[in-house]
């Protein structure tokens, strides 16, 4: 048993599958010499020398390029992109190569890639450095996508997405850099496609991703002393995604709330929204609400960042109204 | 001065100066290649040829759907560099890709069949003319967003660097290429890790609709390029297979020395418009002329007779690809509308498509 914070389990999960393949490979921006800006993979280039863990250019096309083609030749590559943000420079790439190339080939070519990059707000750095961009991944068919919350998440998570044939894109949020938990010992695996009901309850359901899974257990502490007894879930990952848990939940306690960081439109909580409205309607008995992120960039300073990404305060506030 | 540059003919393309190519050079009948390998290559540009002519008819016919971009003209560069690699080196190209993948080895018949949307296509139709690949062969794919496959070229050559094999990549693409982020990425990149790949611009003067010189700030959109990367600006003419194997033979044994990336300049040209629906109307009419002259392939015979061969014994090599491309077209006439069950396979390295349980 070890105590990992979620930054440190980064790197430990890396390890653990660097040591059981010793053709897995990693690129990207600072990550070597300087252990990555948010120093998620220090210690890597000592354990695994410069071969295995290179250094890049600031060059997000190259990265993806060079993280796809020697993927697509026998190569299994962990890419990381700084800041999700910048996703967007090389979204060619992850769009419309990476994705895509399995399919057009009529099943030729395998991509077994993973683009670890650092999502989410909190950290009061602007409109450009802080978005939540999982449904800008989350709509492209092709991807695999994965947010953890824990560290013990980041690990097991990181694991079967690199065991994965597939390309996964994992987001690790900025803002649970810090946070910390036991881990076992010994090798650490999960699986994707599986939500967690990290509580359970019997009047409403809250479904939460990443940041939004530590303020939706604690609103759900808070609405339990008025009398709500909420159940909640950790997606965990997106694509694929866990219809049955959440329809399972529904089915219970027959009322939906999706805490989102993303901006409103577009949002994972409006497919699911749609699924449950499709598969559960006469389950529920109200309509399905959806928290989230204004549709704004976002703002740069803490009172104005605090206002716009879920809070507690605003996930327990709207529970109550529409639970009243 | 006017400002009407419609008046001036500034934007009327066929008014301009033609470019014209640079006069063939009989030297290069000296070139040391065996006779045999020639042969070969003018079978491989018989075949290029033949086979984008087919297509380009049954467009006409409306079996060819969707577009296409036809090779015609450019078939030396193809066939100089794929004689020169090994079965498993890697080649990338364009959505110009009907030619490297024939050049590789790939079946003509289900490559027609693809373009056909045929379930027989060598994507079972689920790619299309823009997206030719054959694994086996080693054609690694074709890309239809200009710059990408640079990139995932080097991640190819990356792969036989740390595979330890010496494997190399060669990566085609057109002039307008030079002008976009992901041609100056690749290139740096390919430089700082010394990697295994051969960049080949086939410059045919023309980005889709417009003179590549017009748009971009050096003359040789490539070559003049290459010295940004430390790397050899190398010019070669495009429409001699010779020539361009001779070159091809020297980048690729670099390559697969370990010394590193080169950047090589195919001076061509597109005898018709960029897709099939581009009757290419703004080409200057004495550039278009003059560089049929300098067709490669007419070329090429002329250089086999002057080199002894009988002219029967290219007529047969013609007769036999016609064959061969009459077969190709009945397999691919032949073959199956695909069905609904292979719509969703093959997202998933599953086969499936599963994003929910």
């Amino acid at each position: 048993m070890a105590e990992l914070t979620y930054r440190n389990a980064v790197a430990y999960g890396i390890a653990q599958e660097m040591r059981r393949d010793p053709s897995l490979v990693m690129l990207g921006e600072d990550i070597a010499g300087a252990g990555g800006v948010f120093k998620t993979t220090v210690g890597l280039l000592e354990e695994f020398g410069p071969d295995r863990i290179r250094d890049t250019p600031i060059s997000e096309q190259a990265i993806l390029g060079a993280a796809m083609g020697a993927a697509m030749t026998g190569i299994p590559v962990i890419a990381e992109i700084m800041f999700s943000d910048f996703i967007a420079v090389s979204f060619d790439l992850l769009a419309n190569e990476i994705a895509k190339s399995r399919y057009m080939t009529g099943g030729q070519v395998t991509v077994p890639i993973v683009v670890r990059t650092a999502n989410g707000g909190g950290s009061r750095f602007g409109a450009q450095h802080s978005q939540s961009v999982e449904n800008w991944v989350m709509m492209i068919p092709g991807l695999k996508v994965v947010a953890p919350s824990t560290p013990l998440d980041v690990v097991g998570l990181l694991a079967a997405s690199i065991r994965d044939p597939d390309p996964v894109v994992f987001l690790e949020h900025k803002s649970l850099m810090a946070d910390k938990q036991d881990v076992p010992d010994g090798e650490i695996v999960d699986e994707l496609g599986v939500a967690k009901v990290i509580r359970e309850g019997t009047d409403c359901t809250i479904i939460a991703l990443a940041l939004m899974v530590p303020r939706a257990l604690e609103a759900a502490g808070r609405l339990e002393e008025q009398g709500i007894s909420a159940e909640v879930i950790d997606l965990r990952t997106l694509v694929p995604l866990d219809t049955q848990t959440i329809l399972g939940s529904v089915s219970k306690t027959s009322r939906l709330f999706t805490v989102e960081e993303n901006p409103r439109l577009c949002g994972w909580g409006a497919e699911i929204a749609s699924i449950v409205a499709d598969e559960a309607f006469w389950d529920l008995d109200g309509p399905v609400v959806r928290i989230t992120t204004p549709h704004i960039p976002l703002p740069a300073a803490e009172a104005l960042e605090d206002m716009a990404i879920p809070s507690v305060d605003r996930v327990t506030e709207t529970v109550t109204k529409h639970m009243g | 001065m006017s400002t009407d540059t419609r008046e001036e003919g500034l934007y009327d393309y066929a008014l301009r100066e033609p470019r014209l190519p640079a006069p063939e050079n009989r030297d290069n009948d000296r070139i040391g290649i065996p006779i045999e390998a020639r042969l070969e290559m003018y079978e491989m540009q018989q075949l290029l040829r033949q086979f984008e002519k087919r297509a380009y008819d049954m467009f006409l016919q409306n079996l060819v759907k969707g577009t296409s971009h036809l090779s015609l003209g450019q078939e030396a560069v193809a066939t100089g560099f794929a004689r020169v690699m090994r079965p498993d080196d890697f080649t990338f190209a364009t959505y110009r890709g009907h030619a490297h993948t024939l050049a590789r080895g790939a079946d003509p018949g289900s490559v027609l069949a693809e373009l056909l949307g045929r379930e027989n296509g060598i994507l079972k139709g689920k790619g299309g003319s823009m997206h030719l690949t054959s694994v086996e062969h080693g054609m690694m794919g074709s890309y239809a967003i200009i710059g990408a496959h640079l990139t995932i070229a080097n991640g190819a050559a990356w792969s036989s660097q740390m595979r330890g094999t010496d494997q190399v990549s060669v990566c085609f693409f057109g002039d307008g290429t030079t002008n976009i982020g992901a041609f100056h990425e690749a290139l740096n990149l390919a430089a700082i890790w010394d990697l295994p790949v051969v960049f080949v611009c086939e410059n045919n003067l023309w980005m889709e609709y417009t003179p590549i010189d017009l748009i971009t700030a050096v003359a040789n959109p490539a070559a003049d390029r290459a010295s940004a990367y430390g790397l050899e600006g190398i010019v070669v003419d495009g429409n001699d297979a010779d020539a361009v194997y001779q070159v091809a033979s020297q980048v690729i044994s670099k390559a697969r020395r370990g010394q590193g990336p080169s950047l090589v300049e195919a001076q061509t040209y597109r005898e018709q418009g960029h897709s099939r629906a581009d009757p290419a109307k703004y080409r200057p009419p004495a550039e278009v002329q003059a560089w049929k002259e300098r067709d490669p392939i007419p070329m090429y015979h002329e250089r086999l007779l002057r080199l002894g061969v009988p002219e029967g014994d290219l007529s047969t090599i013609q007769q036999d690809v016609a064959r061969r491309v009459d077969e190709a077209t009945e397999f691919a006439k032949g073959g199956a509308t695909p069905g609904e069950e292979h719509l969703l396979t093959d997202v998933w390295a599953d086969g499936g498509s599963a994003w929910r349980n």
